[in-house]
Parts: structure tokens; sequence; C-alpha cells
């Protein structure tokens, strides 16, 4: 066990704190931009089709290209902190597919939600604000969670560009030790929490849709 | 941040240094068809397993794909990559830690991972056909294998092929994990280029390429979702079949 030593253990554990903020940021962002593209993608039809065009062509665009491509390329072009280059490149990638799921669960919600709030008088944005996006919301929350841990696993890409985060502290630990078992008690150590971390948010997202299946 | 991308000199000699550009491209394609198919192997028979009544079977399926899912896929190839030549070397009882190529590492490391996914696919396919035709089948004398070969399977396709093909984009872009080991794929090669020469057009090229292989993919999947909406209609074979109705839809 000595490579366990405490100095070790706080350094590994520093990384991992990071790769929960830069995934709690870049999610958080993410749905926001998120929220705007589906909307746009959705309902600028008519003269303001234009946008609509651009952010299908956004979508596309990091739909078909790796994740690495990006965070390789905002590291790039990109001047400021480790954590703000970390949540712009993975706001652009993750933007992209929050926008598909969200507009999966607008088209999910009835044409009468929106004739309604219509008829009661509501305009574009506070029906969409008070009715649909919330109705929306509730819908799509096993696809955005799965999305969440897909952002906290792919977070170990940002070792390439020397991240301080969980793997890449791990591996510099690793460093110093050219002892097999030492390696492969790390190797469990750095599965074990992110296998920890990924599978109890799946758990929590299971009793959601157990509750509400029940409800 | 961006300067030089309109630069016709960094663009002329970006477009004459493309040679490891294809390199890596068919290297990627290469790595993509292997990945895909121990992907596909190992999943239909995970798939498989989880749908069968043996426990053991649902726990061993379980288990891989709860530990592939959950943890990232670049840790899985750093492993394999690091410790791999190693507890290779400690199972054959080799002089010396067993070298392992790319393209092994490249095709076990994205077959692994999308295996999982693969065969949460493929267990949401087999349980979308109903139970009665297994039964059916088991009373007309078919054997398990044979009701899953002949019957069950060739019915889930209609469900599995959009998200199968999903995973297959996916697949092609978890390969640039290369890149940060072994190397040798498309986004290895373009990253070689950009610190070489510090010209962003390098990952312009890369994302022209990745898209040249995934958008295809993307819209076979939106064709086969389309598809899978539409609700079935008999062939209609001439003398055989009674004339086509009038539609007549609920």
């Amino acid at each position: 066990m000595e490579i366990f030593t405490p100095a070790n253990v706080s350094f590994i554990m520093a990384g991992f704190l990071k790769t929960i903020e830069i995934s709690f940021l870049a999610i958080i962002f993410s749905v926001i931009l998120g929220t705007v593209l589906a909307l746009v993608k959705q309902y600028c039809t008519g003269k303001l089709s234009i946008f609509k065009w651009i952010v299908s062509a956004y979508i596309e665009l990091f739909r078909c290209t790796p994740n690495l491509l990006w965070i390789l390329f905002i590291y790039f072009t990109v001047k400021g902190s480790d954590i703000f280059i970390s949540v712009l490149a993975f706001t652009i990638f993750t933007s992209a597919v929050m926008a598909e799921i969200i507009r999966g669960g607008l088209n999910s919600i009835p044409k009468s939600q929106f004739e309604a709030a219509k008829s009661q008088g509501f305009g574009f944005f506070s029906s969409m604000r008070l009715i649909i996006l919330p109705q929306t919301f509730k819908t799509i929350i096993p696809a955005l969670f799965s999305q969440c841990t897909t952002v906290i696993k792919d977070s170990s890409y940002l070792a390439g560009i020397n991240v301080v985060e969980f793997m890449f502290s791990a591996k510099v630990v690793m460093g110093y030790t050219s002892d097999l078992s030492q390696v492969l008690l790390l190797y469990g150590f750095v599965f074990l929490l992110y296998f920890a971390l990924n599978f109890g948010i799946s758990l929590v997202v299971r009793a959601y849709q157990r509750r509400v299946v029940a409800a | 941040m961006l300067d030089g991308l309109f630069d016709a000199r960094r663009w002329e000699i970006t477009l004459s240094s493309m040679g490891p550009f294809w390199d890596g491209f068919f290297f990627t394609l290469q790595v993509t068809v292997a990945g895909l198919a121990i992907s596909l192997v190992l999943g239909t028979v995970l798939g498989i397993f989880s749908t069968t009544r043996s426990r053991v079977l649902r726990a061993v399926s379980r288990v891989y794909v709860e530990f592939f899912q959950n943890t990232p896929l670049p840790v899985q190839v750093f492993f394999y990559y690091m410790a791999g030549p190693r507890v290779l070397q400690a199972i054959l009882g080799a002089p010396s830690p067993v070298r392992i190529s790319s393209f092994a590492i490249g095709a076990v490391g994205v077959g692994l991972y999308h295996a999982a996914y693969i065969s949460e696919v493929i267990r949401t396919g087999i349980e979308s056909v109903p139970r009665g035709q297994m039964e059916a089948a088991l009373s007309q004398g078919f054997s398990r294998p044979q009701a899953y070969a002949y019957i069950i399977l060739p019915q889930t396709f209609k469900v599995i092929l959009p998200p199968l093909c999903n995973q297959a984009l996916n697949l092609v872009k978890n390969t640039s994990v290369l890149a940060l080991i072994a190397g040798g794929d498309l986004m290895y090669n373009a990253d070689n280029f950009v610190s070489t020469y510090g010209y962003l057009q390098g990952y312009i090229m890369a994302c022209v390429l990745y898209f040249i292989i995934c958008f295809p993919l993307a819209l076979l999947v939106q064709w086969l979702e389309r598809r899978s909406k539409r609700r079935p209609r008999a062939k209609s074979i001439p003398g055989i079949t009674p004339a086509p109705e009038t539609a007549k839809e609920a």
C-alpha cells in the first residue's frame, strides 16, 4: 500500500474534485445553451429560418466530430485557466447533444398544451418558461442525466491537455512506481471512484423513473 | 486566437502535407471496422445473455455492462496501454513485457467499451418482441438457439438498427482516444501536424475528415429512425396477396 501515502491520496482527490467541478459547470452551461439551441431549431421558422439552419449545422458539426478534437482546438486557440478552457470545450460540444435531447422532449409535449397556453393569453416566452419547458425537462431527465455521466467520463480526455483532473493526477502518481501490483491497485482505485460516481447517478435516475412510472 | 486562419500560405502548406492525415484517416477506419466487429459479436452475446433464464449469465452481462458504461473509455485505454503489456507478461510468462500494437489497443478498447452499449441495445430489441413469439416458436419444435436465430433476432432489427448505427457513429469518434496514447490515428496525426507547424489548419482538416466518416452515418441514423416509426405493411405479391385496400389508418 506504499503508494497510497497521505500526500498522494490528497493529490489524487484534488484531481477528483476538479473532475467534478469541471463536469458540473459544463453540464449547467450546456443545458442552458442547449435549451436556446433547441428552441431556435424548433421554432425559428419563416423569416427567421436562417437561424434554424445555422443551429442545425452547429448540431451536426459537433455530433459528427470527436470531443477530443474540440478540446485540443480550444486549448490551442483560447488562452485562459484550465477550468475555463475545459468548461468552454465541453460546453460547445455537449450543448449540441443537449439541444437534440431537449428537442426530443419538446416534440413529446402534446400540441394542445401550446394551444391552451396561447388561448389563455400567454406569449411565446412566458408559455415556454411557465408551461412547456417545465414539462419538457420532466420527460427528458433520464436522457439528461445519462448525458451527465458521459460528460464526467469524457472529462478524462482532458488529461490529454495536461489539466490536472482525476485521470491526470492518478497518472502523475503512477509515474513514481514501477511495481505492477501498485499500478494495478491505483487503477482499481481510479475505476472504483469513477464507477461509484456514475453508477450513483444512474441509480438516482432509475429511482426517479420508477417513481414517475408508479405515479 | 484564430490568427492565420485565412492565411493562404498556411493553407497551401497544410494541403501539401496531407499524407499523414490520410494515413490516420485509413488507420481510424481500420480500427473502427475491427472495433465494430468485436463490439457487435460481444454485444450480441451479452445482450442475449441478459434475456436468458440463467441467473449466472444475466449477472455476467449486468456486471460487464455496468462496469464498462460507468467508467471512462480513456481510463480503460490507458489501463490497456500501461498495465496491459506487463499483465500479459505475467500471464504468458514472457521474459519481457509484451508489446501491444496501437491497432490492437484501439480495436479492443472501443470494441469492449461499445459492446456494453450494444448489449443494451440488443436487450431492448429482444424485450420488444412479444413473449408469445418465443412460446410459439418453441411449440413449433424450434430449439431455443434456433428460435433466437430464426424468430426473435430478425424481428428485433427494426428496433435496434437506429441505436446500433448511433453506436457505430460514437465508436468512430471514440477511436480518437488513441491520440492520448499509442497514436497512429487521425486525431494523433493531426495533433502532430499542429504541434510541428503551429497551424490551426491541421485541426480543421481533421474536423473535415471525421465529418466525412460520421455525417453519412448520422444521416443513416435519421433515415432509419424515420423508417422505424412507419407502420409495417405486408409485401404485396400479385396473385397471392389480396389487392391492396385503400388506406384505412386509424
